[in-house]
């Protein structure tokens, strides 16, 4: 090891104790928690909790549901966007991007009051659509993370691709499906999961709201709250085990088209 | 081959921002079956022209016809043109087949034939079975001939070629040249090429297009190009010259580097002249023989020929030739008259190559030829104003004006000369004139070499020394606009 690679593994050394604190042992924490029951005995029974309840896995389906259409509703917001955004000819493109990914640096919470005010006007009681209110939130705050990914694979698709299908004989429209999609479908997979999996979770908006429904984000909090953090745990491992399967499968279908584009 | 003109250019103009154009007033006749080369340098429209043809950009002004039909504003998949990118721009996410068979895909073409064109057009590339292998796995070269391929089975009237050579090694590059030419002859299709490489463009076309600055220079066999430029440009930028400035004198001679030489072209007495030699076209023979005597400054090996400079006084040439020369030799020069190509000079236009050479309190100063003047920052930037101390544009970015490339003209009745040498932008002195009807245009020679041309109604004598003014209201100035795409 010459002297240049060892300041580098020193510096390396807070990072590395970073995640250790903070990220690796809460994981263990989690499992530990997940697998035991309240006396500490090594258990399956919070897993059994969970998939034998109608309740809870009600839950977990209905979170599935708002999240699936919280993702479709900003794909099929966010991608003309991003299009427009990336390829058209303005000159002041970027500061037009930046109105529409501002939100984001503002705490999500404070942009939800003011929704919540705007949606107050509109509807009377917000109480008496709750489901609707919810995926309208929800939407609010998601799309700039939609808009952000799905621009910068936009960006940067080749423009002579697209002109070469326009002279091959497509129009505008066979243009975009058959090129123009499939060759951003990295965008789109990081996009979907930039807002599938915080939808899952983001149970303050349904609160806010008045959505009595649960989610998983708030079966997991209300377990929290009421001390029992085993049962707690091991909605959290389920969630894990999800988003690494999500991150997976999104991972593989990225590295397949990187290997095309090379 | 047919004489019927397949695409035609008439008058067009592209100008990107409404102020500079790209290219201007281009009249263009491509016939039926021709291998038309366009050639020039970088910036000089000849890919804009190409994307017009092709449909992806529109003209200003001006038409554009494909057998007879105006096409100008046709959108790029309803034109039967199909091009070869110069990033080849094949789909990635297609195999080689999906990717030729993407026209015909479009067309509902029944699977059995699309199977078959496919076929043939892979075997014309000379990639029989390539059918299934993806785009990523294939050379430069590879990719090159599945361009060439997915643009053919179309079946196009024209086929534009983009530079398509310009990513490929020197050897690879050689060999797709013939093989395009091979090509050319057996479809029959109308090639358009558009490249900046001379040698690419004598050896693959019927006709060469030369454009420079947004205009056609001149439109010929690489054989006419070559042996008969129409002007210096031309002159210098298709293969190796010798230019001087020069003046006719009677009886086909003209008079250059400080010499008579007999020539074949025939122009009026005190016509002012270029006359170009090709480097190849000079013979080294004994000193004193031949029409010029000079001394060999170097003498290098280039493969196939030597390529010697001899210095003449003040003018050099550029020999190229079998035999090696020993430095500082005393050597003769003999060129065959006809080897001498006569160009007449352009005197209708004052041309200088400008810039900005300081910028003070919203006030640049200007600087072409011999000439310095102060020029106002909106009469280049319209809506520009001073921010403290640096030059904005109207979208408020700090304008770069120093690497800006000016092209500045001006009529010659709009300058003035003097006999007061220190009241002019530019001295110097006057070298010829001509009578005009009914005035005189002078040429004046600063002491650099270089020419105004000047218009006066009042005779002055040749040798005398004069002021010229060049009035700032009268300048057109041109900022040099690179291509879009370049």
């Amino acid at each position: 090891m010459n002297k240049n690679e060892k300041t580098v593994s020193l510096m390396l050394i807070p990072y590395v104790l970073f995640l250790i604190v903070f990220v690796v042992l809460p994981l263990l924490v989690v499992i530990y928690y997940g697998f035991t029951d309240q006396q500490g005995n090594i258990s399956f029974s919070n897993f059994i909790n969970f998939f034998g309840n109608t309740r809870t896995v009600g839950t977990m389906v209905y979170s599935f549901g708002i999240a699936i259409i919280t993702t479709v509703i900003c794909l099929l917001l966010g991608y003309p966007v991003a299009y427009i955004l990336a390829k058209g000819s303005y000159a002041r493109k970027h500061a037009f991007l930046m109105i529409f990914v501002l939100p984001m640096w503002i705490n999500f919470t404070l942009r939800i009051t003011a929704l919540k005010e705007i949606l107050t006007m509109v509807e009377g009681n917000i109480a008496l659509h709750p489901f609707f209110n919810t995926i309208v939130c929800m939407v609010y705050d998601f799309l700039p993370f939609m808009i952000m990914p799905l621009f910068n694979s936009i960006a940067k698709l080749d423009d002579s691709l697209t002109e070469a299908g326009r002279d091959l004989g497509a129009t505008g429209a066979q243009v975009f499906f058959k090129i123009v999609i499939p060759l951003t479908i990295p965008g789109i997979v990081s996009a979907i999961t930039m807002v599938f999996l915080p939808a899952m979770t983001n149970y303050v908006v349904l609160d806010m709201v008045y959505n009595s429904t649960y989610i998983m984000g708030s079966l997991i909090g209300s377990y929290f709250n009421a001390y029992d953090w085993n049962n707690g745990s091991v909605i959290s491992a389920i969630l894990l085990i999800m988003i690494a399967v999500l991150t997976v499968i999104s991972n593989r279908i990225m590295r397949g088209k990187d290997d095309q584009n090379r | 081959m047919a004489e019927k003109n397949i695409i035609e250019l008439r008058g067009v103009a592209k100008s990107y921002d409404g102020r500079n154009e790209v290219i201007s007033d281009i009249n263009l006749e491509v016939k039926e079956g021709e291998f038309v080369t366009l050639l020039g340098p970088s910036g000089c429209g000849k890919t804009t022209i190409l994307r017009m043809i092709g449909g992806f950009e529109t003209p200003t002004r001006g038409e554009i016809l494909l057998e007879g039909e105006d096409i100008s504003v046709l959108s790029p998949n309803l034109r039967p043109v199909n091009t070869v990118f110069q990033k080849y721009a094949l789909f990635p996410h297609l195999s080689v087949y999906d990717n030729i068979a993407f026209g015909l895909r479009l067309k509902k073409m029944p699977k059995s034939e699309m199977d078959e064109k496919v076929k043939k057009v892979l075997d014309i590339v000379d990639l029989e079975g390539f059918e299934e292998r993806s785009i990523s796995t294939l050379s430069g070269g590879q990719q090159q001939r599945i361009a060439i391929a997915r643009a053919i089975v179309n079946e196009p009237k024209v086929l534009l070629l983009d530079e398509p050579l310009s990513a490929l090694d020197y050897k690879m590059r050689k060999e797709m040249q013939l093989e395009l030419k091979k090509m050319h002859k057996l479809l029959g299709i109308t090639f358009i090429f558009v490249t900046h490489d001379q040698e690419e463009a004598l050896t693959m076309s019927d006709k060469v297009v030369v454009m420079a600055r947004g205009q056609l220079q001149q439109v010929g066999t690489p054989e006419d190009i070559y042996n008969e430029p129409a002007n210096v440009f031309v002159a210098d930028f298709i293969g190796e010259s010798n230019i001087f400035n020069g003046v006719m004198l009677e009886d086909k001679k003209a008079s250059f580097a400080d010499t008579v030489f007999q020539t074949v072209d025939d122009y009026p007495r005190d016509t002012k002249i270029d006359a170009v030699i090709r480097p190849e076209d000079i013979d080294i023979v004994e000193p004193g023989k031949g029409q010029i005597t000079g001394v060999v400054t170097s003498c290098d090996f280039k493969g196939t020929f030597y390529v010697s400079f001899i210095q003449c006084d003040q003018y050099e040439f550029e020999v190229h030739g079998f035999k090696q020369l020993k430095e500082n030799e005393k050597v003769g020069l003999s060129i065959d008259p006809d080897m001498i190509h006569i160009i007449k000079y352009d005197t209708s236009m004052n041309h200088f190559a400008g810039r900005l050479s300081a910028y003070h309190n919203g006030v640049f100063t200007l600087a072409f030829g011999n000439s310095r003047m102060d020029l106002g920052l909106e009469v280049l930037f319209e809506g520009a104003t001073d921010s403290d101390g640096y030059p904005v544009d109207k979208n408020g970015d700090v304008i770069d004006w120093e690497n800006l490339q000016l092209e500045v003209s001006f009529d010659p009745g709009d300058a003035t000369m003097s006999d007061d040498p220190a009241e002019g932008d530019a001295t110097g002195s006057i070298l010829s004139l001509y009578y005009i009807g009914d005035h005189y245009s002078y040429t004046v020679k600063t002491k650099n070499d270089l020419l105004y041309i000047v218009d006066d109604e009042f005779l002055w004598n040749i040798g005398d020394t004069v002021g010229v003014s060049v009035p700032a209201e009268h300048l057109s100035i041109k900022v040099r606009e690179e291509e879009s795409n370049e």
